[in-house]
């Protein structure tokens, strides 16, 4: 398959990994952003083939599992009200809230949920329903959140009123900022998400570089695009460089798109998160603005955020903080697994205890 | 005067279409037996009586409930024939006949239901395995969704045949008779109204056929098992197959078929075709020494031209961490009952069994 394949090619891949070998002249540390990296990394076996002195830590940029326990609840509230019907994306479904409930349990009791595969679709669903409030729960990083903006400006267009989006948004700068800030984490180099990237442009990461003396790279997902980039991040790190370095030109340039932060920019306002294990950050999440207050669910419905209770003894904050790796956690594959998901780093395909338990090994 | 209206002709099935009354009697003659008639399930008797035949007895039921009900590649009834048959082709029976159950929701347009009993026809025929005894309940609007269907099924194992997941050996070789994930990421497409270009089809096929060619074509007890990977795809049932068998499997991704067209709706929506199900497929599991024959025995057959051998059983017993003591990467151990998948790159990794339904990544 073109533009796939070439990406995956064994002998390819040998060289690279023979060219970080040999860039590698210390053992360091880098953050892999990303959960798609993450799973990634994992499924094309490149983990287990890399040197020994390169350690790979998962960060805080799975979509699903950054998103607060309290935020579920709050979709809960929403998916019970009498006349809602809730499109979703498809691993927002089984993570758990506050006290266990998931969107599924609550598709199982009655409420209308659906999943869908773009906010478009929940758009077309308010559409043929003009008799149901139809709500999207917003979540995800600057990668999703264009898609949202385009959906909800479109919906203004075709005067379409019974479409809301429950903006959870986040940008994955602030988060980075001040975890990258404690140097008790030791990182010396950050994998930067390719997707995101293509947004924000890789520019945008100069500040983290400087300031906490961080190799960036951009990296694609393919494995050689994963290799060319910790290549890239070994030399830096070898010549004590911090710099920013772009492995993922067919898709990323330097200034990214402004024309999608432009939209985004017109919908949404900067505003204090909550982040599923890290807290509030401040700045790090996108509310919607004033002037399109029609579409913003949790104006237009009253719903307060309950405070967000964590599941006891679950240590997902401290596995998307990238200070400890789910096998350490007591839950992980005994009472936490994928099909039974305790904490939301469980549930989504990208998230860090679902890679580690699909594809490393989960028995204790 | 509700006698005069026919309520075959009503467009729509009603719940007097299951009634037992004469509405009843006349949707099965004017479509099921119009259809599906053959001397024994013409005959309408409480249950089918078939001639004794020399050979074990291999019985099995499954039920369909499949949405959409129609989709490129075939459709509930096609699935609910060729589904069945092949539970009973993976113990090595040849199949006999079928039962059909249906479970109606009134509103049905009735031209729907007549477009899968003649799939069911179709399937039945082509097959050469006739439905012999039927029953038909209409539940009310929303009490069902369009159609259920249950079939079950009655085959003959001849002597010396003895195919089970417990019969894996070490050494043995799995080929898989086709490309994987054809059927699930089509009725995944489907259901999300996602259009991708290319051709998606489900690889609904019956392989009964393909395995009566293989027991004869080899050695007695060269064939140890077979499996259909449906649900959980071949993933899964590979991880069935090591867990029953108490051995380890080995299996290379680049030896493994997959279309382009499902790879590249994969790589869209975040999804691993591994899992994907499969509805005309099978893995077999053969002696080491009889591979290349067998793997020719089913490119032979329409139904395996792309078969393809993809691994191998191993005793395991590796027990210890690929890395070293203090690594916190993950281990990839020999444990029994393991299935490894050697990566396109040349890396390692474990497969383990679908946890849940496959859902799509959000970006």
């Amino acid at each position: 398959m073109k533009y796939v394949d070439e990406f995956r090619d064994p002998e390819l891949t040998t060289q690279l990994l023979h060219e970080l070998t040999a860039a590698t002249t210390k053992p360091f540390r880098v953050m892999e952003v990303c959960g798609t990296h993450t799973m990634a990394i994992f499924r094309s076996g490149l983990r287990a083939m890399l040197p020994p002195a390169i350690e790979l830590i998962s960060g805080p940029g799975c979509p699903v599992c950054v998103t607060s326990a309290s935020h579920i609840d709050a979709f809960l509230q929403m998916a019970e009200l009498p006349g809602t019907h809730l499109a979703v994306f498809g691993d927002l479904f089984r993570v758990p809230g506050s006290n266990g409930a998931t969107l599924a349990h609550a598709r199982a009791r009655g409420a209308k949920i659906d999943v869908v595969y773009s906010p478009m679709d929940g758009l077309e669903l308010a559409r043929q329903n003009p008799a149901e409030q139809v709500i999207f729960p917003g979540i995800g990083f600057e990668t999703t959140t264009p898609g949202i903006a385009a959906t909800i400006l479109a919906a203004r267009q075709q005067n379409i009123d019974n479409f809301m989006v429950f903006s959870t948004h986040k940008t994955m700068l602030p988060p980075l900022m001040a975890l990258l800030g404690d140097p008790a984490l030791g990182i010396d180099g950050l994998l930067c998400p390719g997707h995101v990237s293509s947004i924000i442009g890789a520019a945008a990461y100069q500040p983290l570089a400087e300031e906490n003396h961080l190799a960036c790279v951009v990296g694609g997902f393919e494995p050689t695009d994963i290799l060319q980039a910790l290549i890239l991040m070994a030399r830096q790190i070898s010549e004590g460089r911090a710099e920013v370095k772009n492995a993922y030109t067919r898709a990323v340039t330097w200034e990214g798109n402004p024309r999608a932060r432009s939209m985004v920019d017109t919908i949404f306002e900067p505003v204090d998160m909550e982040w599923r294990g890290l807290g509030i950050i401040g700045g790090s999440g996108l509310a919607i603005r004033k002037e399109f207050a029609g579409f913003d669910a949790q104006s237009r419905l009253s719903i307060t955020v309950p405070e967000s209770k964590e599941p006891p003894g679950c240590l997902c904050g401290q596995i998307l903080k990238g200070i400890t790796t789910p096998p350490t956690c007591p839950l992980f594959g005994r009472r936490c697994t994928p099909s039974s998901p305790i904490g939301p780093c469980m549930v989504s395909s990208e998230g860090t205890c679902s890679a580690w338990f699909t594809y490393g090994n989960h028995t204790r | 005067m509700t006698q005069n209206i026919s309520p075959h002709r009503a467009e729509t099935i009603l719940l007097d279409h299951g009634s037992g009354g004469l509405a009843s009697q006349e949707l099965i003659s004017s479509l099921f037996l119009k259809h599906l008639g053959n001397k024994v399930l013409s005959a309408l008797e409480d249950s089918a009586v078939m001639d004794n035949q020399p050979g074990r007895l291999a019985f099995t039921t499954d039920s369909y409930v499949v949405d959409p009900i129609f989709f490129p590649g075939g459709d509930i009834g096609t699935l609910a024939v060729h589904g069945t048959i092949n539970d009973l082709a993976m113990r090595g029976a040849r199949p006999l006949c079928l039962s059909l159950g249906l479970i109606l929701e009134e509103g049905l347009p009735l031209v729907d239901l007549e477009r899968i009993i003649i799939s069911i026809r179709d399937a039945s025929q082509n097959s050469g395995v006739p439905i012999v005894t039927g029953d038909t309940k209409v539940v009310p609007r929303g009490k069902a969704d369009k159609i259920f269907i249950n079939t079950s099924g009655i085959g003959l194992v001849a002597d010396g045949v003895e195919i089970s997941a417990t019969r894996a050996q070490a050494g043995d070789k799995i080929i898989l008779s086709g490309s994987m994930g054809d059927h699930g990421i089509t009725i995944m497409t489907r259901r999300a109204g996602i259009a991708l270009a290319g051709d998606l089809r489900s690889d609904s096929m019956a392989l009964h056929a393909l395995v009566q060619r293989l027991l004869a074509g080899l050695p007695p007890g060269s064939v140890h098992t077979l499996r259909d990977p449906t649900r959980g795809g071949v993933a899964t049932t590979l991880c069935e197959i090591a867990g029953s068998s108490g051995l380890m499997i080995e299996i290379e991704e680049s030896r493994i078929p997959v279309r382009t067209e499902v790879r590249a709706a994969c790589e869209i929506l975040g999804l691993d075709p591994l899992y994907l199900a499969n509805e005309g497929k099978c893995l077999a599991l053969v002696a080491p020494e009889v591979a290349e024959q067998a793997l020719a025995l089913m490119q032979a057959c329409p139904e395996g031209a792309e078969a393809a051998i993809i691994g191998t059983v191993t005793s395991g017993g590796r027990s210890s961490s690929i890395h070293g003591a203090s690594d916190t990467r993950p281990s990839l151990t020999g444990d029994p009952g393991r299935v490894t998948l050697k990566t396109t790159i040349g890396g390692t990794r474990v497969i383990t069994p679908l946890h849940g339904a496959p859902l799509p990544r959000i970006c």
